[in-house]
């Protein structure tokens, strides 16, 4: 059973090799048995998973589930869950119980799937490490001495070790792409307003966006069939038909025009990296690819423009965390003031605290045209150089991260080099398109990730060409030792 | 832009946040070097740019006005830090006699 699909044990499921009872079972068994090292989870829910696989067999009994019944998922601790502890990796909301299902939540819930439990996090979704949550640090199963990426750390350490076939994240600025790297897994990114955001706590409103980790393009194919679609409770959702994504999944790539952005192969990147991605688009070209070289001028200033849009959101969104209604409330508050201030200081971390002070810096009196209308239109920049790329090429592809994983505490006492290791992905997401990591070699036993970007809504092509890959490699069925 | 001590008190204030002393004097400096570093942005010419506020350049979809949430007072006040007769309770605003 180790490592399989979710293709394979859905298979299993539907001809009665397995129940989703023992299914779960069996993940529940290897959280227990390897999570106290990586501390991937914030919470398990044993019980309500128990119930929900007993519910998934009797739907498989009667010959009424789908694609996706009885099948295991751990959903990041950012998507509210009703009943159950929703913390966002967060001291601020260490005592809150969602009285409600996110739309995504709903929506696996409706497909039969069965959700083991909420994974760590950094604090709201900020951070590249996984090193910013309350509940401590994430360990990368390839090497426990490095980080998993962030911050989606948990659920992407969580697949790399099979404790679950699939588990979401969410992407703001790379917090998919990044971890699914660094770990060595499938992961995308969705175009924005793909996914609801309805339920899913907002970090930066204009940038996040929710999507997914597995071992294939294939199992993001199943499960992204089941995530997307409109939502009326999210006001930016968008109405674009979902099509059948995996059908499209072994598609010819004979013609298929790969750019190749200049501006990602710069000294900075990593060698072996550099080797990696090289010899990936020659496999490309031996599935019926041709390269270009294109250039994306504008990716050096996404990073600044992005950390004056992002704080200036997460300022504004933050705001909400008040010590009256709901999360952390200090003790013995002195006046109204008091008890917003203590609350706040209290229940927020470093990080967390940076961005909304920056963020409150960036739209207060006198600044806001310097440095929020300013980022935005340096976001113009970066979405136009992507549409020009676009009508020359029909994927991007490059590395994902400029380096492999780093060691726990190598940049945590200096925000500016964490905030640099998403150099090649915070663009996609200042332009809205949807972007994927898939694993393509190794340096030193740390995993190397492959970035392809595509235009917007065009998911189906990306996981076509992803899968097309994997077919032809075999970097995605690695499994880390020990695990 | 380099920030002084008191300008960081001053954002910690409008953001409502409380810093010790020494948190004061850290964030100042990294404050001031994001700061520094974000001004990068100075080296693109935006003069003839339309900012982007969405990337999807939407607009905010409208709905018909009419009734979709139905009251949920009990649940929502079930995890408030302390509610009293369906009121959340903050300390006291205004003076009493």
């Amino acid at each position: 059973m180790l490592n399989k699909s979710i293709a394979a044990l859905g298979h299993d499921l539907h001809t009665k090799k397995i129940s989703s009872t023992e299914l779960t079972q069996f993940f529940l068994s290897r959280i227990k048995q390897f999570d106290g090292e990586l501390n991937s989870f914030i919470t398990v829910t044993e019980e309500q998973a128990l119930q929900a696989a007993k519910a998934a067999d009797a739907q498989l009994a009667q010959g009424k589930a789908g694609a996706l019944t009885g099948i295991p998922i751990a959903q990041k601790d950012i998507f509210c869950t009703q009943g159950v502890k929703t913390s966002c990796g967060s001291k601020m909301l260490d005592n809150f119980i969602s009285p409600y299902d996110a739309t995504v939540i709903k929506r696996f819930n409706a497909a039969g799937m069965v959700m083991l439990g909420k994974t760590n996090m950094d604090e709201f979704a900020m951070g590249s490490s996984n090193e910013n949550s309350y509940y401590g640090p994430v360990k990368n199963p390839w090497n426990v001495a490095y980080v998993p990426g962030g911050s989606s750390g948990g659920s992407a350490a969580a697949v790399a070790a099979y404790l679950t076939p699939a588990a979401t994240g969410t992407d703001t600025g790379g917090s998919i792409r990044q971890p699914a790297a660094l770990c060595g897994i499938s992961g995308i990114k969705p175009t924005y307003g793909r996914v609801s955001r309805y339920g899913m706590i907002a970090f930066a409103s204009s940038l996040d966006q929710g999507g997914l980790f597995a071992k294939t393009a294939e199992d993001l194919a199943l499960l992204l069939n089941t995530m997307a679609g409109f939502d009326e409770n999210d006001s930016t959702s968008a109405a674009e038909p979902v099509p059948d994504y995996t059908a499209s999944l072994n598609d010819s790539l004979q013609g298929l025009r790969i750019g190749i952005p200049k501006e990602f192969f710069s000294p900075a990147l990593d060698k072996d990296i550099g080797s990696a991605i090289e010899a990936a688009l020659k496999e490309y070209e031996k599935l019926g690819a041709t390269l270009h070289e294109i250039h994306l001028p504008t990716t050096a200033l996404s990073i600044p423009a992005y950390y004056v849009i992002a704080p200036a959101e997460c300022s504004s969104n933050l705001a909400r965390f008040d010590g009256v209604r709901y999360g952390h409330r200090c003790k013995d508050p002195n006046d109204l003031e008091d008890l917003y201030k203590r609350s706040r200081s209290e229940g927020f971390g470093k990080e967390v605290t940076r961005r909304i002070m920056i963020g409150t810096y960036a739209l207060s009196t006198g600044y806001y045209d310097a440095y929020y209308l300013k980022a935005q239109k340096i976001r113009r920049l970066v979405r136009q150089d992507f549409e020009a790329a676009f009508k020359e090429v029909d994927v991007i592809v490059g590395p994902t991260t400029p380096t492999p994983a780093f060691k726990l505490g190598e940049k945590i006492s200096d925000p500016l080099s964490m905030y640099l290791s998403d150099i090649y992905t915070i663009a996609v997401n200042l332009a809205g398109l949807p972007g994927m990591s898939i694993p393509a070699g190794f340096t030193q036993g740390l995993p190397i990730g492959m970035q392809l970007i595509g235009h917007s809504f065009s998911e189906a092509r990306l996981l076509n060409v992803a899968h097309r890959y994997q077919k032809a490699t075999d970097w995605h069925i690695k499994t880390p030792e020990g695990f | 832009m380099s920030l002084t001590v008191d300008d960081v008190k001053k954002i910690a204030h409008l953001a409502r946040l409380n810093l010790a002393e020494e948190e004061s004097t850290l964030y100042t400096t990294q404050l001031s070097s994001i700061l520094h570093f974000v001004e990068q942005m100075n080296q693109a010419d935006t003069t003839q740019t339309e900012p982007l506020a969405n990337p999807l350049d939407l607009n905010q979809r409208l709905r018909p006005d009419r009734v979709t949430e139905h009251n949920q007072r009990a649940a929502f006040q079930a995890i408030a830090p302390q509610v009293e007769a369906g009121l959340y309770l903050v300390p006291q605003v205004i003076e009493g006699e």
